[in-house]
């Protein structure tokens, strides 16, 4: 043991005190983690369930777009595309999980997947399903980025949290049992010493009376 | 903070000009540095969503793992016109395996 600490009583409160607030401590934090670890599991199948799917829409739509381009040629697409016929408007807000502060991010204007930035007669066929396509995905974009956000940050205080909990359970616990064991032991022994002495000078005295 | 409302989309052009038809900022870049550029200066003004392609995300990674414990922005990876690198799934995977200790799936 490395730290050795002053075999006094006052001491020995004082770490019995600090022993029973970390064993709280510990009890607590790691009701926490298992709650995040729960929480967790649930976000992060979402998530990837969410992933697949986002990626497969917009790959397809990726090469529906390029055929698009294929077809207008790339100077008639980006004038098409110029003006958006739609403006994201986004409402965040913060959820509370476990303390971890996520945030929560809704679409609030409508998606009117008939309306096409652009007038019909310069533009392909491909290039009209490649935008509907987009708008109908856009709600799934937007959950996708909630949820991954939320992984993210859920993930880290995971992380920090075990941190703390191993650091409680395997280093501050042991190490302060074994303080106050070191300074039960050492209060004993003088205990001992003292009641020793005192029986000694007993003795010493009864010899004296009798002689 | 609260008042991010805006999505934006980093990548190079073929992959990001049609999220311009859903009125997201589209942001060209191909180059690290001016990639790195584009995130810090969204990340100043405020956007509360910013999407980047696989390809741009990979040269990128330094500058999105500093975004990655705020709540905005939210950084997130899409596959671009080159299809899929699988990066999005790694970073799912990383996630479980830092909050777990291992990977379960």
């Amino acid at each position: 043991m490395a730290a050795r600490v002053n075999p006094t009583r006052m001491e020995l409160t004082r770490l019995n005190k600090r022993l029973k607030m970390a064993v709280r401590g510990h009890k607590l934090l790691k009701d926490k983690r298992d709650e995040m670890v729960r929480r967790f599991m649930l976000l992060v199948r979402r998530n990837r369930t969410v992933r697949t799917q986002v990626e497969e829409i917009l790959e397809k739509n990726m090469v529906q777009f390029a055929v698009a381009g294929a077809r207008m040629g790339e100077e008639n697409v980006r004038e098409a595309l110029m003006y958006p016929a739609q403006s994201v408007e986004l409402e965040l807000g913060r959820q509370n999980i476990m303390s971890v502060d996520v945030p929560t991010i809704a679409f609030t204007g409508d998606i009117s997947v008939s309306d096409l930035p652009y007038g019909f007669a310069f533009t392909s066929g491909a290039l009209d399903k490649a935008v509907i396509d987009m708008a109908e995905l856009l709600p799934n974009l937007l959950e996708l980025a909630q949820i991954e956000k939320t992984c993210n940050m859920l993930a880290d205080e995971i992380e920090k949290t075990r941190r703390r909990v191993n650091a409680l359970e395997h280093v501050m616990i042991p190490e302060m049992t074994e303080q106050i064991r070191y300074i039960k032991m050492k209060l004993d022994e003088n205990e001992r010493g003292n009641i020793t002495r005192l029986m000694k000078v007993k003795d010493m005295m009864m010899e004296q009376e009798q002689v | 903070m609260d008042s991010a409302e805006k999505i934006a989309v980093i990548g190079d052009r073929e992959s990001v000009m049609i999220f311009q038809a859903l009125g997201f900022r589209t942001i060209y870049a191909e180059k690290k540095e001016e990639i790195n550029k584009a995130i810090h200066d969204l990340a100043t003004s405020q956007y509360a969503v910013i999407y980047i392609t696989e390809q741009a995300a990979a040269t990128a990674m330094q500058t999105i793992e500093l975004y990655k414990t705020s709540p905005y922005p939210a950084i997130i990876p899409i596959p671009s016109r080159l299809g899929t690198l699988g990066l999005g799934q790694k970073i799912i995977k990383e996630n479980i395996e830092k909050a777990v200790g291992a990977d379960i799936f």
